[in-house]
């Protein structure tokens, strides 16, 4: 009865969720493209541009909560997928630039002409075509992920054993993409993008569809994580989560089922990666950096880990908070505000924000119920129902 | 005023006895006329001078010289009468060496110019080779050998036949074949025993002089040169691997000693605490403190503000620990990674707390004098605070072990560690030791914090900086057993170094982690790890 139950208010709360984000998805380019400029209703566009990235954020959340609700793998480094695959997109829009950069070389981006490059790097060839960046943004960390994972769960590194690797893999890729002859921009990044796919990324209508893409691309990682999790395999997941051991013991390959989660998260964290970077027009090093992948873990656990609807709220609370806090006079408490968060969250609300709202409605459904039986006993006593 | 008088006149008979014994063959005319011609404001002339005047053995000749590298040589352009002023702003005159009460009216600096500055320079160099301290000697000595000035050579070898100091002697020695090697009328034996000799000191500068050689010298001496560089090469290699090690046994005191207390908790309680950095910050920051206050109001006792910092800061750092195991972990037990998660979070706020109170930029944490400074060990330069801070986690380390092996609250901490549900049931109270526990390894880290104090930056970012360096350490050692920490923070600090001078610092350390991520894959739970039924928990 309970399961059935759990699983009809998840449906009911993922319902809410899809329909809100599409109405978002819709409504907002809609109102800040046809709207005038000024009118209470209209959407700005650096507003458009905010959103879009908390789209982003709460696709990597997903990704997170895909691996970490589920399957109870806590990666430190899912900020190197995200990433990545925003390094792979920001390739193709530094390609794009062609000969409007600063020094004028059509095939060179501007950094390379500064470091004397020769000619273009192997690596970077093939990132003029749009399919073969977006095949990129979905394979480098698919890759990575595959490759680490492979190593990893073969080997049964758990736990935090496996945190800790993670964030040394991310730490790792955060020095390399330092330094200037990697052939990444170095400290600075790739930035200064013209345009994407011939639209400028600069204007209000590439923002909006960039945004209404974000959108759709968080409603297509919902619905495939929940096509995962809601599967057999996903229940193996769980299973895997809760006893590792027992699992193998009963003849699961968990290593297996391992990497197909981790690699299919990080293919997520990719995308969210690639939408990105041409909302904030810039992608450098520091997207590495051990504490944003942290940082992000915290968003899933605020809005409630084994959720996935949570994750995406909890990447929203969380990045609305710090817009709004450290753009104001409270700037300097921010970091105690986040460092709080972590805290008290793991203490008082271990299941965040969503797994707490669902367990208390369960709860008093539970005790409704309860109610309502004991009520229909105390009334029908001595009166048997008559039978149906 | 009398009594100056007669000091003064005593400095003079000083000088005038002096220069009666070591200028006997000096006559007194020639070195008068060379002074004279500072007077003339001509830099040729003065060149002239300077060459006379450091070769006439006068014991004016170093003051003149110093006094006009340092531009207190004054010449009066009438009378061609020449003064120095000396340091203390007594004036003499510099032919005779008598005191002069001021000077001239139109007298004015003897003027210098980049040509004349080197000569100023040489000059120096040779006339220090007879300064009474032999450490200026030696550094004298050192100074020809780079220069190699033939003029030089007929001091050195006065110098060295009058010298007794043996390190000295040795210094003289090589100076004079440096000057032999380049002297074009040398002979060719005295080149070949010259080549020997440079070839014994073996250093970076013996190497320079070596291959700096010219074409021009005799096929014996050019084959003679040419194995004494490869056999330096050699030489030199040895040292820099030998520096390499010591540079590595450093840096792996140092990520031991981030490391260790680190290693307590996470092998006792199997807790990752993700504030362990902000520990040694603590620790540092403490130290600092303490040097405040001891700067304000006790100036005398700086050289003990570490050994009164220790103990301070194992008890700051331990009591916040206590407080963080009380406050925050203990309600988290069985849950790991919600652990580091919180434990995470409480980094941000200490950090901003101490970004807080002592500001975002970095404080100044003094060396006491007993651990400034360096010595030489063959070609490589040890410092005195590397040193010091090798020798004092070894000894922490050592300490440590014995508290786990012999007392009581360590027999209780290597229980829980083996199996936590047996120990409490022979009546240890496990939330005691956990509490103690993590004290210890906090108190531990603030140790550290007083050490890494001495030789980086007291910024709040200082523990950051060597948290994910003490995981790879505890990872890469294994968990509860120190040996593992003591193995990973000497093998990762000695690997690191050694890669560095391959592939950089950053491609090095890029190399150490993803060894230790392909090192994980081989044994998952460290070097040295436990076995049996706690590697399960």
């Amino acid at each position: 009865m309970t399961p059935h139950v759990l699983t009809r208010s998840l449906d009911r709360s993922a319902t809410i969720f899809l329909v809100v984000v599409a109405g978002l998805g819709v409504l907002i380019p809609l109102s800040n493209l046809l709207l005038p400029a000024g009118s209470a209703l209209q959407v700005p566009t650096y507003l458009v541009a905010l959103f879009g990235k908390y789209a982003c954020y709460a696709i990597l959340a997903l990704s997170i909560d895909l691996i970490w609700g589920y399957c109870g793998i806590l990666s430190l480094g899912h900020g190197a997928f995200f990433a990545l695959g925003g390094y792979a997109m920001g390739m193709y829009l530094m390609r794009q630039i062609g000969s409007r950069g600063v020094y004028g070389n059509p095939i060179l981006p501007d950094f390379m002409v500064f470091l004397n490059y020769p000619a273009l790097p192997w690596y970077w060839h093939g990132f003029d075509m749009f399919w073969f960046a977006a095949l990129m943004v979905i394979l480098v960390p698919g890759l990575l992920a595959f490759c680490f994972g492979w190593l990893a769960f073969r080997s049964r590194v758990t736990g935090v054993y496996l945190s800790i690797i993670t964030q040394a893999m991310t730490y790792a890729l955060l020095l390399a993409f330092f330094r200037n002859d990697f052939g990444f921009g170095g400290n600075n990044g790739l930035t200064d993008f013209k345009d994407i796919l011939g639209f400028n990324v600069q204007a209000d209508g590439t923002r909006a569809a960039l945004f209404a893409l974000s959108c759709l691309a968080l409603i297509v990682a919902f619905l495939i994580c929940r096509a995962v999790v809601t599967s057999k395999l996903g229940k193996v997941l769980i299973a895997i989560r809760d006893a590792e051991s027992r699992t193998r013991f009963l003849g699961y390959r968990v290593e297996s089922y391992k990497l197909f989660v981790f690699t299919l998260s990080a293919c997520m964290a990719g995308v969210a990666g690639a939408l990105y970077v041409p909302q904030v027009g810039i992608i450098n090093p520091s997207e590495f950096a051990p504490g944003n992948s942290i940082e992000a873990v915290i968003w899933v656990a605020v809005g409630g880990r084994g959720t996935l609807v949570g994750a995406a709220l909890g990447a929203v609370v969380v990045n609305y908070a710090k817009t709004y806090f450290t753009s104001g006079p409270l700037a300097p408490y921010w970091l105690f505000m986040l460092g709080a968060l972590f805290i008290l969250v793991t203490l008082l609300l271990p299941k965040g924000i969503v797994g707490t709202f669902n367990a208390w409605r369960e709860s008093r459904k539970a005790t409704e119920k309860a109610n309502a039986e004991s009520a229909a006993l105390e009334d029908g006593v001595g009166e048997p129902k008559p039978a149906e | 005023m009398s009594a100056n008088f007669l000091d003064r006149l005593r400095g003079l008979l000083l000088a005038i006895l002096l220069a009666a014994a070591f200028a006997a063959p000096a006559l007194a005319g020639p070195f008068e006329d060379a002074v004279a011609k500072f007077a003339n404001d001509d830099f040729s002339d003065t060149d002239e001078a300077i060459g006379a005047v450091a070769t006439s053995g006068n014991p004016l000749a170093f003051p003149i010289i110093s006094a006009l590298q340092e531009g207190r040589l004054s010449a009066d352009p009438d009378t061609k009468k020449v003064f120095v002023t000396q340091a203390d702003g007594k004036i003499i005159d510099a032919a005779t060496g008598a005191a002069v009460d001021k000077l001239p009216d139109n007298a004015a600096a003897v003027r210098l110019n980049n040509r004349l500055r080197r000569a100023v320079e040489a000059a120096l160099g040779g006339l220090t080779l007879l300064s009474p301290d032999p450490a200026k000697r030696i550094a004298a000595a050192q100074s020809v050998f780079k220069s190699h000035e033939e003029s030089a050579l007929s001091v050195i070898d006065g110098a060295l036949a009058k010298e007794t100091n043996k390190s000295v002697k040795a210094a003289f020695a090589e100076a004079r074949a440096a000057i032999l090697l380049y002297k074009s009328d040398a002979t060719e034996v005295e080149k070949l025993e010259a080549v020997a000799i440079v070839k014994a000191k073996g250093d970076q500068e013996a190497m320079a002089l070596l291959t700096g050689l010219g074409s021009d010298v005799p096929p014996n001496v050019a084959r003679a040169a040419a194995s004494a560089i490869a056999s330096i090469q050699s030489n030199l290699q040895m040292w820099s691997m030998v520096q390499n090690a010591w540079y590595g046994l450093s840096l792996g005191s140092v990520l031991l000693l981030a490391a260790i207390g680190l290693a307590i908790t996470f092998g006792v309680m199997g807790v990752i605490n993700m504030a362990h950095g902000e520990m040694v910050m603590l620790g540092a920051y403490t130290t600092f403190v303490v040097q405040e206050v001891i700067r304000s109001r006790y100036p005398g006792l700086f050289d003990y503000s570490l050994l009164i910092a220790v103990p301070l800061a194992f008890l700051v750092a331990g009591a916040v620990g206590v407080a963080i195991e009380r406050g925050i972990i203990r309600f988290l037990y069985g849950r790991p990674l919600e652990t580091l998660l919180a434990t995470w979070g409480l980094s941000l706020v200490l950090q901003q707390a101490v970004r807080t109170a002592f500001g975002p930029t970095n404080r100044e944490v003094g060396n006491p004098s007993w651990m400034s400074g360096a010595f030489e060990l063959g070609q490589i330069t040890i410092t005195y605070n590397r040193l010091w801070i090798l020798c004092f986690t070894l000894a922490v380390f050592v300490i440590l072990l014995a508290m786990l092996r012999y007392t009581a609250l360590g027999l209780e901490m290597r229980a829980v560690t083996q199996n936590r549900r047996m120990a409490a049931s022979m009546g240890i109270a496990t939330s005691r030791v956990d509490a103690l526990t993590f004290g210890l390894g906090s108190g531990i880290a603030g140790i550290a914090g007083v050490a890494l104090s001495q030789i980086d930056n007291v910024s709040p970012n200082l523990g950051q900086s060597y948290i994910i360096d003490s995981f790879m350490v505890v990872v890469f050692g294994g968990v509860g057993n120190l040996w593992g920490t003591l193995v990973g923070a000497f093998t990762l600090g000695i690997a690191n170094k050694f890669l560095e001078p391959v592939a950089g610092a950053v491609l090095g350390k890029i190399a150490i982690l993803v060894l230790i991520i392909l090192f994980i894959q081989k044994r998952p739970r460290g070097l040295f790890a436990l076995r049996g039924r706690a590697v399960e928990a």
